[in-house]
């Protein structure tokens, strides 16, 4: 399922069939000896951009020499835009909302210029209602989406509820949702040793609130922008300061008082966007660490044991852990020794691309879990099997974790009633990126 | 936004026809039309949207037309806009059911609802019926001077749109004026920012015939309007913020000042979340500090934190887009990005397109102090699972070697992947082993003993068994057995599908032959007879001529096959300088991520107010223009303005002897290139005739007199060519077009003795071409070297010639290069040039 979306095509630039060209190109891509086609390719004269949200590609379509970074970075708010609308994000909603889709389209381009990007200013051009879709067992968009995922701490309903459709009973609940969102990248190398590591963080809002209150948005006062004028003083202070490389900011947020007192003021546009990105590379203690020892067993035989330790404190639980390591290209069987009692853990060797893939549900702050995989390989393994096999990479989920030690203090939501008083949520979540162990 | 391109498909045989379900359709959109029954709408918007759903599956709905037109005659919006999407999909193709629709749009466009005014206005203008102009003129102009913004920014597109229907009516409207007013003057940034947009396009279109559009062109550049939107840039949106950086970017500031105070206003859009919006702004930064070396290099220590924060937030699309112009910005100064080389690694999670790039970066920033890291990282990539970037990896390891001076450890390094066993990794580090060798023979010995250890049965791919047999006949005598290898891979010679290795074979048993006769001589033989009756052409003449040279004379044979080598000190750089900067010219565009120059892949037409139309106005703000200093800087900067000079002088080899391209690739699409080439190669070669021997050229035309045309293709001949003896050219705006323009004629021609006798200093020259009105804007060098950069204008227009002349005073040899405006009249221009020249020296 994909949308496809002329930018010029109202223009008639883009020659008739372009979606057919665009379809085989991409399902068949085969350059460089890579199937995976980019972003952004020219065929005949006609520049085609795609992206990829939660399944569903959205393509654009050009024959002038444009900006990439703003088509992709449209296309992707086209995607959130909506998603605002629609609820949930999926092809059966999409074929429902059709017509829907087309007039917010109409609205956020025209004739090629791009006029509004913003569900705010859109509402009130925008008439068709959304015919809500059931997001119960489907899976939602974006970061947040990972909130749904098993507890019951979270309001699951909210991130899947449209910005615009009314609730069945009437009336709208007042919230507003501020997740802290941190992606995570660690190397460490064959001795444990952490090579490289970085956070990617993301401030999400999502805001329910009629009005259009001003918000103001405190983070931790000890927060530092920049390690270019970095002073001794920022290594001493191992506690408390946390330094970020670099930020950016949406479009609404004022900074008048960010320099003082580190509080970010603005008025929330109604559906979700990034409050502010951020990026940090100063050093952090990773939630796991992973030991891998593989020995050879005769001839042609080896075992390799795999242990993950979690820390982080016992009052955090991370969930959907899968652990995966290539296996060398002549390995024919695994077969796996879960240690005694495990529960909610699965083992697989994926004949296909040769590969040992380990699930855990979850695992509880200051745990360790271990796994045994006894190899058998169709030929004998000349020399090291260590440069044969490896690395082994981690994804993983912990809610209520930040990495980065970044906070919100408070977020106040200035409003004249004294009655008035909003549900407010804030989340954190941090999530591996590229987390990789070598052997 | 019309519904997808599907709709006009017949549809397949899969799929019903609908025509059925259509005038079921019809019937009931019938009943509904006159009723005015409670919850008559809601039934329509049902029906409604079944045509249209049918509509985007490609059934052809528009039998439907007059019932949906009498059933929007009511004043629920949804239905009006699902009419609207229904009647824009199909005016186009029935002008005459869109004449229908004419009458209710035109009653909407003067509703109270202005969301009513506004949609039946854009409908209106996206009919795109030529016949139906005259209706669009009077809502257009009442839809500008609408009291509210959504209006009017419906209707600056509208005039856009109009323009492209019919221009004339458009222009006889007087509504581009229009435009210019309202975007100097509306409330309203988003009506301000479709002004701009409009009248970029419309203006761009029209400059080419008329004079005064050209001039408002131009005008947008000028210092009153970009003002006017850079005071006013925070009210845009962040798509207009791009469209005015864009056009900022083009502006020339006239002093230092002027340069720090945009950038001090601008400087917080590098913290903007989208990154188009950075992008746009770091183009601006980069293209204002061309000249300010130092300025220039803090703007890239500036714009590093905000690129890395773009690359690894957002999606992996967006960050690929950002990737790729740090990736350009890396290649141009890679010194300055050598500490943060750590961003650069991969994850192995990232697509394969991402990874090449970092790996590039990596290859580039390599240098004494982090070598040894990057090294040690890209040999984890090398012993990856991921096959296509272990083999990227190898090669970038392979060219730091290339380019580090001390090589020893990486040699190492190279040596322990052909103990990997991987058949990959061996192909690829045979092709790597074989370059350094060429580069650094002094390692040969470290290298045979490792690659005599392979056996060549493991080697399959053509690349690197081609190597292996390049290295088997260079080190025969180091090799032990190589006589006996090359033996056994001949006797295999019908096996061989690849003729390069079948070439390299012949060749390596050869200088085999020549250094251990006895034992070669039997695969000699075999290889000869082999060759001689191979089918591939190339195969047999090889091994044809090597026979006829061992007949002739055995030491012959060794000259020419095995003769004493250099080492091979740089290898040539697959782009030129030239290309490199063309691309940087156009950052924050497709050819950044393309790695090409927009012309090579945008057809002409499509260039539009995104491309580098940059015939920029002359802006001579009273600057002599044989001015001294200014040619030295002009020197400076045609050098490199960034650190990376010791790349920089080696990728400028190829360029200098201009053979790398020719003229006619610049013109992209090949139709254009013969219509425009052809007169202009052919009249200009008529002119110098007229000028220099008017006999001769009447004897032609008695000779062609004979009912023969001139020339094949007798096309509007172009009015000689006289050049404005008071041209005038700004050294920036001098820089920006060399940058900005393609080489329109490359040529090397020899000067007459006395004209180098005459050039003692390069002021001589000066004067000589001044008095044929070709002005000098730098000079420089010494005998017998001289270089001189020129330019001259048309006598009546703006359009202005360019030229890089190169005089070697020893060999009387002339290498010019010309960049022109107008392309069609550089050859015009050129044999001026030459003529002009040729004159030089003489009483």
């Amino acid at each position: 399922m994909w949308l496809y979306n002329h930018i010029d095509a109202d223009r008639g630039d883009v020659q008739k069939g372009s979606a057919e060209i665009f379809f085989r190109k991409v399902k068949f891509w085969k350059e460089d000896g890579e199937e995976e086609a980019p972003p952004v390719f020219n065929e005949n004269g006609v520049n085609y951009f795609h992206v990829k949200v939660v399944g569903l590609l959205f393509v654009a379509t050009t024959r002038t020499n444009v900006s990439p970074s703003l088509v992709l970075e449209l296309l992707q708010r086209i995607a959130r835009v909506i998603k605002d609308y629609l609820g949930v994000l999926n092809e059966d909603s999409f074929r429902k909302n059709f017509v829907l889709v087309y007039e917010l389209l109409d609205e956020v381009i025209d004739f090629g210029y791009v006029q509004t990007t913003s569900t705010e200013v859109l509402k009130s051009y925008v008439f068709n209602e959304p015919i809500v879709v059931d997001a119960g067992r489907l899976p939602a968009l974006g970061p947040a989406a990972l909130f749904m995922q098993g507890t019951k701490r979270m309001p699951g309903t909210a991130v899947t509820k449209s910005v615009v459709a009314n609730e069945p009973g009437g009336r709208k609940r007042e919230e507003i949702f501020v997740d802290i969102i941190e992606k995570i990248s660690v190397t460490f190398s064959s001795s444990g040793y952490i090579l490289t590591s970085e956070i990617d963080g993301t401030i999400q809002m999502k805001s329910y609130l009629t009005g259009n209150p001003e918000i103001r948005l405190a983070l931790n006062e000890e927060l530092a922008i920049g390690r270019g004028g970095r002073s001794i003083y920022d290594y001493s202070s191992g506690s408390g300061a946390v330094i970020l490389d670099d930020c950016n900011f949406h479009e609404s947020v004022h900074l008048d008082s960010f320099e003082m007192d580190r509080t970010l003021t603005l008025v929330p546009p109604d559906g979700e966007f990034p409050v502010m990105n951020y990026r940090i590379t100063q050093e952090f203690r990773p939630p796991f660490r992973i030991n891998t020892l593989i020995q050879e067993a005769g001839p042609l035989k080896a075992e390799v044991i795999l242990k993950i330790r979690a820390e982080f404190a016992s009052s955090i639980t991370a969930n959907t852990i899968v652990v995966q390591m290539p296996l060398p290209t002549y390995t024919a069987r695994v077969s796996f020794e879960l240690e005694a009692g495990a529960v909610g853990q699965m083992t697989d060797f994926k004949e296909s691309n040769k590969r040992l893939e380990w699930g855990l549900k979850k695992i509880v702050g200051g745990s360790e879990h271990t796994l045994c995989a006894k190899l058998t390989f169709s030929q004998e393994s000349h020399g090291n099997i260590t440069k044969e096999a490896g690395p082994v990479s981690v994804t993983f989920t912990i809610p209520m974790y930040n990495t980065s030690r970044l906070q919100v203090k408070y977020l106040q939501i200035t409003k004249k009633s004294k009655t008035y008083n909003p549900y407010r949520w804030v989340r954190y979540v941090t999530q591996a990126n590229s987390y990789v162990a070598r052997i | 936004m019309a519904p997808p391109a599907q709709s006009q498909r017949s549809p397949s045989p899969s799929q019903p026809s609908g025509k059925g379900e259509v005038s079921d359709l019809k019937m009931q959109l019938r009943q509904l039309a006159g009723s005015r029954a409670p919850g008559t709408d809601d039934s329509k918007r049902e029906l409604f949207k079944k045509a249209i759903s049918y509509m985007t599956i490609g059934i052809d709905v528009s039998s439907l037309f007059s019932e949906m037109v009498m059933c929007s005659a009511t004043s629920d919006i949804v239905l009006k806009k699902m009419c609207y999407l229904y009647v824009g999909n199909y005016a186009k193709y029935n002008p005459d059911l869109a004449l229908l629709t004419i009458n209710f749009l035109q009653k909407d466009c003067k509703d109270e609802d202005p969301m009513i005014r506004g949609l039946a206005l854009r409908s209106l203008c996206s009919l795109r019926v030529a016949n139906l102009v005259e209706y669009l003129v009077g809502p257009l102009g009442l839809g500008l001077k609408d009291g509210n913004s959504y209006v009017r920014t419906v209707a600056t597109m509208g005039v856009l749109k109009l323009y492209h229907i019919s221009a004339a009516t458009c222009i006889d409207a007087d509504f581009p004026a229009t435009l210019k007013h309202l975007m100097l003057n509306d409330p309203d940034a988003q009506v301000v920012a479709n002004c701009l947009s409009a009248l970029q396009e419309i203006w761009s279109l029209e400059a080419s015939t008329s004079e005064e559009a050209s001039r408002e062109r131009e005008a947008l550049l000028s210092k009153p309007i970009i003002y006017c939107l850079l005071n006013r840039i925070k009210e845009f949106s962040e798509w207009a913020q791009c469209i005015v950086l864009e056009l900022v970017a083009k502006y020339v500031p006239s002093d230092g000042n002027e340069i720090f105070d945009m950038m001090n206003l601008l400087e917080d859009r590098l913290q903007h979340a989208n990154g188009a919006v950075v992008l746009a702004t770091i183009k601006l930064f980069l293209q204002l500090t061309l000249s300010m070396t130092d300025v220039h290099q803090q703007v890239y220590e500036r714009i590093k934190a905000p690129l890395l924060t773009l690359v690894s937030s957002g999606s992996s699309e967006q960050s690929y887009a950002v990737l790729s112009h740090l990736h350009l910005l890396v290649m141009r100064a890679p010194i300055l990005f050598s500490s943060d080389y750590k961003h650069f690694y991969c994850q192995y999670n990232e697509p394969f397109y991402v990874k090449k790039l970092k790996l590039e970066m990596l290859t580039a920033v390599a240098n004494e102090s982090n070598t040894y890291e990057i090294v040690t990282e890209l040999c984890e990539y090398a012993a990856n699972v991921d096959i296509p970037i272990a083999r990227e990896s190898i090669r970038a390891v392979g060219k730091i070697a290339l380019q580090q001076y001390d090589v020893n450890a990486i040699v190492d390094r190279l040596l322990q992947f052909l103990e990997m066993e991987k058949d990959y990794v061996t192909a690829e580090t045979l092709v790597l082993v074989k370059d350094l060798l060429r580069k650094y023979p002094q390692w040969s010995h470290d290298c045979i003993a490792v690659v005599g250890n392979i056996s060549s049965k493991n080697v399959q791919e053509p690349k690197a068994k081609a190597a292996l047999i390049w290295m088997l006949g260079e080190y025969a005598q180091d090799m032990q057995d190589a006589p006996y290898i090359l033996e056994s891979l001949i006797d295999n010679w019908d096996d061989e599908h690849s003729a390069e290795v079948r070439l390299h074979l012949l060749t390596a048993v050869m200088k085999c032959f020549l250094r251990r006769p006895p034992e070669t001589q039997k695969a000699l033989g075999a290889a000869l007879a082999a060759g001689l009756a191979d089918f591939h052409q190339d195969v047999h003449d090889r091994a044809l001529f090597y026979y006829r040279l061992l007949q002739h004379n055995v030491s012959v044979a060794e000259r020419v096959v095995n003769p004493p080598k250099q080492a091979v000190s740089v290898f040539a750089d697959t782009q030129s300088s030239e290309i490199k900067d063309r691309i940087f010219d156009e950052f924050n565009s497709l050819s950044v991520v393309y790695q090409t120059p927009s012309y090579m892949f945008i057809d002409k037409e499509h260039r539009g107010p995104f491309a580098f139309s940059e015939e920029l106005e002359n802006l001579s703000i009273g600057v002599e223009s044989a001015n001294v200093a200014s040619a030295q800087r002009v020197e400076a900067n045609d050098k490199d303005l960034l650190l990376s000079t010791s790349e920089k002088e080696e990728t400028r080899g190829p360029s200098s002897n201009g053979s790398a391209y020719s003229a006619p690739s610049y013109d992209s699409s090949s139709a254009s290139l013969i219509a425009s080439q052809a007169p202009s190669e052919l009249i200009p070669s008529n002119q110098s005739l007229q000028a220099h021997a008017p006999q001769a050229s009447l004897a032609i035309d008695d000779l062609l007199g004979l009912g023969l045309p001139v020339a094949p293709n007798p096309a509007p001949s172009p009015p000689p060519l006289t050049l404005n003896a008071k041209a005038v050219l700004e050294p920036n705006a001098f820089q920006q077009k060399w940058r900005q323009l393609p080489i329109s004629v490359s040529q090397e021609y020899s000067i007459n003795p006395q004209g180098v006798a005459a050039l003692t200093t390069p002021q001589a020259l000066l004067q000589h071409m001044q008095g044929h009105f070709i002005h000098c804007i730098a000079s420089g060098g010494q005998a017998p070297n001289f270089k001189f950069f020129f330019f001259a204008q048309k006598a009546e227009e703006s359009s202005t010639f360019l030229v890089e002349c190169i005089i070697n005073s020893s060999s009387c040899k002339v290498q010019i290069k010309i960049k022109a405006d107008d392309q069609s009249t550089s050859q015009a221009f050129s044999d001026l040039f030459q003529s002009a020249l040729s004159k030089f020296g003489m009483p």
